[in-house]
């Protein structure tokens, strides 16, 4: 093989995807070619440099565009998780327009986390106060829900989805308690629990309303 | 010898790894909000990642559309929202839909497979394209003067990486295109080393 063939294995050589026979005989002449050793060790720097190349911040900020494309003011995205019909959709707004009033608690709460740290008390405390009233109202949302779910008003798409979603939330609340019990005064986890448990009531409530099993 | 087997179960430019569990907990629960709608979970993801997927549309697709392609990532990356399962860190899901975003522009800009050719002259030459010869070009400027291909394949192997395999199939070409062109930016790239 000449000098310039195998210049051309060189990186191959360097990525160790060179077959063993043909590393060997690589091997065998980079000791007796330096031009070959010194293309080695140039591309071996490139790769180091390429690995070493810092991320830049785009020069302007891009989110005012991308909250306009994402239109999040007006259509947020959760809607494309249920399969409901405009007249279901019409009903669980009013639902969640009537029992508003049961997350008055969590509201209040989320109220507290927004205060500044410095002036802000163990934010775990207010949670622990409100978990139990939190799991009862959570536990009526899922009896009804699974009630629903018996009667067939809501179809087994529609279940499966809703299912996914709590779980993910689940994970998530999950989740905040943990760093939350590492870091109990920070707010910017307390308003991620808070937020999170008010999205878990919020999908309840919305899917208990669709089973019309909500009183 | 050193054997550099970069994979993309490796993505070194991981920034979640490099923060710790919490972090990356913290990303699952606002990935969370913002596929119930959260617009304000959706922009504190935006804020620690729009740097990496930036540089990346950039290195990718050059400095003249990075803005408006990292713009089409976040969407797109709302869009997909309800695909993440967490399984993997956001940041690893959110480099995937940047990947496909970037390869679907290169699409609809019509960038041909063409660009893959082997041409070795206009490989060593194309890093020293017309510029004031009083400014010293950096590595990073060096990159994205690359011929297309050659920098796609460079940037996704070598910066982000990806293996030939990966992306071969990315690219809708060969693995040994991909090697080939690889090779030849590293060469075309080793006259910028000291900028």
């Amino acid at each position: 093989m000449t000098k310039d063939n195998w210049t051309d294995r060189l990186s191959e050589y360097l990525d160790g995807t060179l077959a063993v026979g043909e590393r060997a005989a690589l091997e065998a002449h980079l000791v007796d070619c330096a031009a070959c050793a010194a293309t080695l060790e140039e591309l071996r720097r490139v790769v180091a440099r390429a690995r070493a190349l810092d991320d830049r911040a785009p020069g302007a900020d891009l989110w005012p565009k991308i909250a306009v494309g994402i239109g999040r003011a007006t259509a947020p995205p959760a809607r494309r998780y249920f399969a409901f019909t405009v007249p279901q959709l019409i009903a669980a707004s009013v639902a969640l327009i009537i029992l508003s009033g049961g997350t008055t608690w969590l509201l209040r709460s989320r109220a507290v986390t927004a205060t500044p740290v410095a002036m802000a008390p163990p934010q775990a405390q207010w949670l622990t106060a409100a978990d139990r009233r939190y799991e009862t109202t959570v536990a009526e949302l899922q009896g009804a829900l699974v009630e629903g779910r018996r009667t067939g008003r809501l179809d087994s798409t529609t279940v499966r989805i809703l299912e996914r979603n709590l779980a993910t939330i689940d994970t998530a609340i999950a989740q905040a308690r943990r760093a939350l019990a590492a870091d109990p005064g920070s707010a910017y986890l307390n308003h991620h629990l808070a937020d999170t448990m008010r999205r878990k009531l919020e999908l309840l409530r919305q899917a208990t309303a669709l089973t019309g099993t909500q009183s | 010898m050193e054997r550099t087997c970069p994979g993309v179960a490796t993505l070194r430019r991981d920034p979640d790894k490099a923060t710790g569990g919490r972090a990356e907990d913290a990303e699952v629960a606002d990935a969370a909000l913002a596929a119930s709608g959260d617009g304000s979970a959706f922009e504190r993801l935006y804020r620690s990642h729009a740097a990496r997927v930036h540089s990346l549309v950039r290195r990718m697709m050059g400095p003249e559309t990075a803005d408006d392609v990292t713009q089409d990532v976040f969407i797109r990356a709302w869009q997909k929202l309800s695909t993440f399962r967490g399984e993997a860190a956001f940041g690893t899901w959110l480099h995937r839909v940047a990947v496909n975003v970037i390869l679907a522009r290169r699409t609809s800009l019509g960038v041909e497979r063409g660009r893959f050719d082997d041409s070795t002259a206009a490989l060593e030459t194309a890093p020293t394209r017309p510029r004031a010869p009083d400014v010293a070009m950096d590595f990073d400027d060096a990159v994205s003067r690359l011929p297309d291909g050659a920098r796609q394949v460079f940037v996704l192997h070598d910066v982000e990486g990806y293996k030939h395999d990966e992306i071969a199939d990315m690219l809708g070409i060969v693995p040994g295109t991909s090697k080939s062109q690889l090779h030849h930016a590293r060469m075309a790239l080793r006259r910028h080393l000291d900028r």
